[in-house]
């Protein structure tokens, strides 16, 4: 499956949660499919996304779905052992794992030899899924429902969809995820 | 006054609520002081550059945060410093221990030490040298309200002597 669809299914059963969406064209993709004052698209700082998620969580109490790459997953991987340590309940990472840096043109990432979700599972995430089959991306309510911190390992084909750019200042992005998070919390 | 006393009640009266940490010889105490403070949350991490995105996502949340950590940390968090905190106007609280000043007794420490205000000037980041806990404490709480107004990063170098 191409990552732009894969973020369209997982995008369409998301209400309320704030999204923290990774560097670089997953962002693209996501802003392209549906835009909401719930996503705060990354337009640097690759690796931080899970990071910036797990922040967000141990702020306030909404649940914040991280859609993370493999390439900044293996940047930042300190960061699965810091999340699991904190164990916020309304946490759910999701990586997006196309075994290559996708933005830059594709080259191989060690995803293609290390099994991510393997990796979480022995750093001692307790609740952890696959999604492949159309029947898990129906599923996806079930994880959005799972007591936190949830790691979703999503496996997708690599490229990227064709695409604009986005066309909103950072400070545009960030005034507005702010605002969004005051709403309700 | 004590020097790590200082530092911690000048979070408290800054209003800081959230804090990320890696630990250097000389923060030691003040990371016990403010795991102890049940009004703090307290998030130990893996590497500085780790601690700055969870204090965006913090601050994104509504949170007061800062990082403690030595001056070495800042190397590896140039990046997210840039490309983060400046690109989206994230404000966050630095309190850096700054190794390799006067006063040092490992050489390894010297380089970073000595590049370390040429880093932050080269990130546009400004920065207050307290030189005794009196100062610390009256300055501290001064930069937070100026980080936040400005919406930016802000460092407080802490040198060999003022510990």
């Amino acid at each position: 499956m191409e990552r732009i669809e894969a973020i369209k299914r997982i995008a369409e059963q998301l209400n309320d949660e704030l999204v923290i969406c990774n560097i670089g064209f997953p962002s693209r993709e996501l802003y392209h499919v549906k835009d909401s004052p719930t996503h705060f698209y990354m337009l640097g700082s690759m690796g931080m996304a899970s990071s910036i998620g797990l922040g967000l969580t141990l702020a306030q109490e909404r649940k914040v779905v991280v859609l993370d790459g493999d390439g900044s997953v293996l940047m930042n991987m300190g960061s699965l052992v810091t999340i699991y340590n904190q164990s916020p309940e309304n946490l759910i990472l999701v990586v997006l794992d196309n075994e290559c840096y996708g933005s830059t043109g594709s080259q191989c990432s060690y995803a293609k030899t290390v099994d991510l979700l393997e990796l979480a599972k022995s750093v001692g995430f307790k609740e952890t899924f696959l999604l492949k089959s159309d029947v898990d991306y129906k599923n996806f309510k079930n994880v959005l429902e799972t007591k936190g911190p949830v790691f979703v390992h999503v496996k997708v084909d690599p490229g990227n969809a064709d695409v604009p750019i986005i066309d909103l200042e950072p400070e545009k992005i960030k005034s507005r995820f702010m605002g969004e998070v005051k709403r309700i919390d | 006054m004590e020097s790590s006393q200082a530092v911690y009640e000048a979070l408290k009266s800054a209003g800081i609520d959230f804090v990320v940490s890696l630990p250097c010889v000389n923060l030691g105490k003040i990371m016990e002081m403010v795991d102890c403070d049940s009004d703090i949350i307290h998030v130990p991490v893996t590497r500085e550059e780790e601690g700055f995105g969870i204090c965006a996502g913090a601050f994104m949340g509504g949170k007061n945060p800062a990082i403690l950590m030595q001056n070495s940390g800042l190397g590896n968090s140039v990046n997210v410093l840039a490309s983060l905190f400046k690109l989206y106007n994230f404000p966050i609280l630095m309190i850096m221990s700054h190794r390799g000043t006067v006063g040092e007794f490992m050489s390894a420490q010297v380089p970073m030490g000595k590049a370390t205000p040429r880093v932050l000037d080269a990130l546009e980041i400004a920065y207050f040298h307290p030189k005794i806990p009196e100062e610390a404490l009256k300055i501290i709480p001064e930069a937070w309200i100026l980080a936040k107004t400005a919406s930016a990063p802000l460092g407080i170098l802490l040198d060999i002597n003022f510990w």
